[in-house]
């Protein structure tokens, strides 16, 4: 379950497992690189690119530029 | 990939509206006309209570509200209590009473987020729809929530005193630094209805608001979620309200009725259930009130054979019985509905620029506890 103001979403398990990695350190790449390992399977780049972009257009995510951590 | 789990019948979302102790007077105040005759408020101890019966069976998100929730001298205890229970904490507020002192206690007790109303971009109607000196004070308070870090969403209803002003609204919030601001066109219910003349914009005026609301999202991007709420008297197919009767939404008023809408003691012939007398799982799942409009085998024609009524629902049970005065009938904003004219005549008239709008022996009807008393 997604909490935020005004709102809230209750996620499929794919989505809960992408987003519970969003953890403000990992990076896109790392965080692919997890999934596929965890998952056994090296096809989730797209799934998980395109569900990054929506949630953030959502507001769910905001990004964290590397240069300033 | 839609992100989206299917969802069961659960509370997930408890309204507690605390108080209906307000300082504001806003004409448009959802709610209900006669709250003059609310019985005593809920106490620290019922609420609690409340809270943790809700979070059992499943509530996660919490909207504190009103009235005017900081009218309520405990509502750091119940913020810290909801917290501890796991909640999402929302604080709907004017802003009235909200100092340093309150909100560092707030925050403390581990307060998630402030919903902050405006009436208006301009103190002169901010003031006048309120009935208040506040427009100068909300700014403050604003800068306060954001000097605490909470996030903020700014709050305005919409209507044909002020929609023209959307665009220094939506600059307001950016000023302000909300994260989002909801737009909220107003909803036909309680105060709004009985104004209903001087409220509902004409079709120009909305067309207009919502070409500016196009115009700031594709400028201004993810820095300000704006979150529109259309008018529903414009429309031609009803609003799929509050998710579902008695599917995701639980509102408890101050004296502890539970209800499925803020506006649904409004409806004739139905009981709901008091909180201080049943659980709030006995209220949701075995309560006559709750189970009334649930499903779809309560439907008439048009919507039983329709198939769009696993998205609408209906609409709303409330807009139906105020404009057919039958709670069961298709809402009528439907334009499949047969009692659809009503909406049109209303919508013709608002727009018609021979009619004078409002008549004049219909001055605009401030909430206070004595024009409640008196409409009771």
């Amino acid at each position: 379950m997604l909490l935020f103001p005004e709102g809230m979403v209750r996620l499929n398990a794919s989505a809960a497992e992408i987003l519970r990695r969003c953890d403000g350190t990992r990076s896109t790449t790392e965080i692919i690189a997890d999934l596929e390992q965890r998952f056994q399977s090296d096809a989730v780049a797209t799934d998980v690119e395109a569900f990054l972009q929506s949630a953030t257009k959502d507001g769910w995510l905001e990004w964290r530029d590397p240069a300033a951590t | 990939m839609s992100a989206e789990a299917p969802v069961p019948l659960l509370p997930m979302w408890l309204v507690a509206e605390l108080t209906y102790r307000c300082p504001l007077h806003c004409p448009f105040c959802s709610n209900p006309v006669d709250f003059a005759r609310e019985r005593a408020e809920l106490t620290t101890t019922e609420w609690c209570r409340i809270f943790t019966q809700a979070r059992a069976l499943g509530a996660v998100q919490l909207g504190l509200t009103g009235g005017e929730p900081l009218s309520r001298a405990d509502l750091e205890q119940l913020v810290a209590e909801a917290h501890r229970l796991g909640y999402y904490t929302n604080l709907i507020t004017s802003g009235v009473g909200l100092n340093e002192r309150r909100m560092d206690g707030l925050k403390q007790a581990g307060l998630d987020h402030v919903q902050l109303s405006f009436q208006d971009s301009t103190r002169e109607l901010n003031d006048f729809l309120s009935s208040t000196r506040t427009f100068d004070l909300k700014r403050r308070t604003a800068a306060l929530i954001k000097e605490r870090g909470l996030p903020m969403v700014m709050n305005c209803v919409i209507h044909r005193l002020n929609i023209d002003h959307v665009a220094r609204i939506i600059d307001l919030a950016l000023e302000i630094g909300a994260e989002y601001l909801e737009l909220a066109n107003t909803q036909f219910y309680g105060w709004a209805y009985l104004n209903r003349e001087h409220l509902l914009p004409t079709r120009a005026q909305l067309e207009r608001s919502e070409a500016v609301v196009a115009d700031y999202r594709q400028r201004i991007g993810n820095r300000l979620q704006i979150l529109y709420v259309i008018s529903d008297y414009y429309e031609t197919r009803p609003k799929r309200c509050m998710n579902g009767w008695g599917t995701t939404i639980m509102v408890v008023t101050p004296d502890g009725t539970a209800l499925p809408c803020h506006a649904a003691r409004v409806l004739p012939g139905l009981k709901f259930p008091s909180l201080r007398e049943v659980s709030v799982q006995q209220a949701w799942r075995d309560s006559a009130a709750f189970n009334r409009f649930r499903g779809d085998q309560w439907m008439p024609e048009p919507c039983r054979s329709c198939p769009e009524k696993t998205k609408d629902l209906g609409g709303c049970r409330c807009q139906a019985f105020l404009l057919t005065g039958d709670p069961v009938a298709t809402d009528p904003v439907c334009d499949k509905s047969p009692e659809h004219g009503r909406v049109l005549e209303i919508v013709r008239r608002q727009n018609d620029p021979g009619t004078q709008l409002p008549a004049p022996e219909q001055p605009l009807v401030f909430r206070s506890p004595e024009n409640s008393a008196r409409l009771r």
